[in-house]
């Protein structure tokens, strides 16, 4: 089964939040996803090159508001 | 290294500059499997430019590392070592400073140590770097990258492959793991022979070399770095806050110890609100000015001089005399009326 999870890195500077991610990553299965929710305007950059380098699924990143809401599945 | 390690895996300090990506190009193309590893110090002026948001183009505010990792297909791992042990080595470098406040070989044998557990954690056989033999005064002349690879406990398994050939032959090189030949024989400051292996290898984004982006070996961040410890007590343990504060605004020290902090600028002023919580805060009544800080102004004398110097840079600084709202914390419950103080005075308290 396939979980879901999320992560929240609001009011956290890149490159805490990719950290944080790489964290939570190392614990998921592939299939498994994580919403993350961060406000620096720099993980715009910082999040698909992230998932670029590691081969893992950025199945999307949009503005909400004031923040920005990535969705990313782990491939392997 | 581990029973399981693979030869032909390795670990690469990437910054994302142009010096880490050729190495990791000269090793990718000899059929090396690489493995990102970046470390968040602290004191990276791009990452503190982010803090303060001085910079709109997230373009030119992009984590290199990732950027690298993400054009070479190769895995960056972040590591946040700005720890107690870190700011140990900052405030006490076992192999000193350089020419500011970088003590950049025990900086860089703390990573290498780093690396060295990274690399038999993930498997990997050896670590490589984007250092070049002569390229740097401090820290990559050649004792000092002998000195980084004894004390990080790498003997013979860091590899540089920009200088490689100038270098005594390492591990990967003597098993064959990797072809001594096709490594590079770089040295000194002249950046020829890394435009040319750019050029090879068809590299065009990376960021222009601009003698590093790291705070430690900036004179003015240098002398209050200085100054803090000069004012601390033998046992204080330095925490991040305190180095972090040093980065932003103009620091004054005046002649009996009082220390007074004031922004530059609204970004400037903005990241300072941050540390209201432990320090007193002084206003100037009636006229706009720039937000100041004090960590120690605990009696009127010295609380005087700071608002003097608050005063100086709000717009009542052509006034014989203003008032000033301060307190702990910034509750402004105290005021003093002092004479705003005069630039030759404010510019010898400077530390610059």
């Amino acid at each position: 089964m396939k979980t879901k999870t999320s992560l929240d890195v609001l009011g956290k500077l890149c490159p805490i939040p990719i950290i944080k991610l790489a964290e939570r990553m190392k614990v998921m299965e592939p299939g498994d996803t994580v919403t993350l929710l961060a406000d620096d305007p720099l993980i715009v950059v910082d999040l698909p090159a992230w998932c670029d380098g590691h081969g893992q699924e950025l199945v999307r990143l949009e503005k909400t508001g004031d923040h920005y809401v990535g969705l990313v599945r782990k491939t392997a | 290294m581990t029973t399981d390690s693979h030869p032909k895996r390795a670990v690469g300090l990437l910054s994302g500059g142009l010096d880490s990506t050729l190495a990791t190009m000269m090793l990718l193309e000899q059929g090396v499997e690489v493995l990102g590893l970046n470390f968040s110090t602290g004191f990276c002026l791009t990452d503190h430019r982010r803090a303060v948001n001085k910079e709109k183009d997230p373009k030119r505010l992009r984590n290199e590392a990732l950027r690298c990792g993400s054009d070479l297909k190769v895995p960056v791992e972040i590591v946040d070592i700005c720890n107690k042990e870190y700011l140990g080595i900052l405030t006490k470098p076992k192999y000193g400073y350089g020419s500011a406040a970088n003590p950049c070989v025990d900086c860089r044998s703390f990573m290498f140590t780093h690396a060295r557990h990274y690399m038999d954690e993930v498997g990997a056989s050896f670590v490589f770097s984007g250092e070049v033999l002569g390229q740097r005064p401090m820290s990559q002349h050649l004792n000092s990258l002998r000195i980084v690879e004894s004390e990080s406990g790498l003997n013979g398994r860091l590899l540089r492959p920009l200088s490689a050939q100038l270098l005594d032959p390492t591990i990967p090189e003597n098993e064959g793991w990797v072809d001594r030949k096709k490594l590079g024989r770089i040295s000194g400051r002249s950046r020829n022979g890394q435009m040319e292996l750019a050029e090879r290898y068809g590299l065009s984004d990376f960021p222009q070399p601009a003698g590093g982006c790291c705070y430690l070996t900036d004179q003015s961040f240098a002398t209050r770095f200085r100054d803090f410890l000069k004012f601390q007590s033998p046992d204080y343990e330095p925490q991040y806050e305190d180095f972090l504060l040093l980065k932003v605004g103009r620091h004054f020290r005046t002649p009996i110890g009082a220390k007074a902090i004031v922004g530059r600028d609204a970004s400037e002023n903005g990241f300072l609100e941050r540390f209201q919580e432990n320090h007193w805060v002084f206003k100037v009544d009636g006229f706009a000015g720039p937000l100041t800080l004090s960590p120690d102004a605990h009696d009127e004398e010295r609380a005087a001089l700071v608002a003097g110097i608050a005063a100086r840079y709000s717009d009542g600084k052509e006034e014989t005399e203003v008032k000033v709202h301060y307190g702990w914390q910034g509750q402004f419950d105290k005021c003093l009326s002092v004479t705003p103080s005069s630039p030759n005075v404010t510019q010898a308290w400077l530390l610059q």
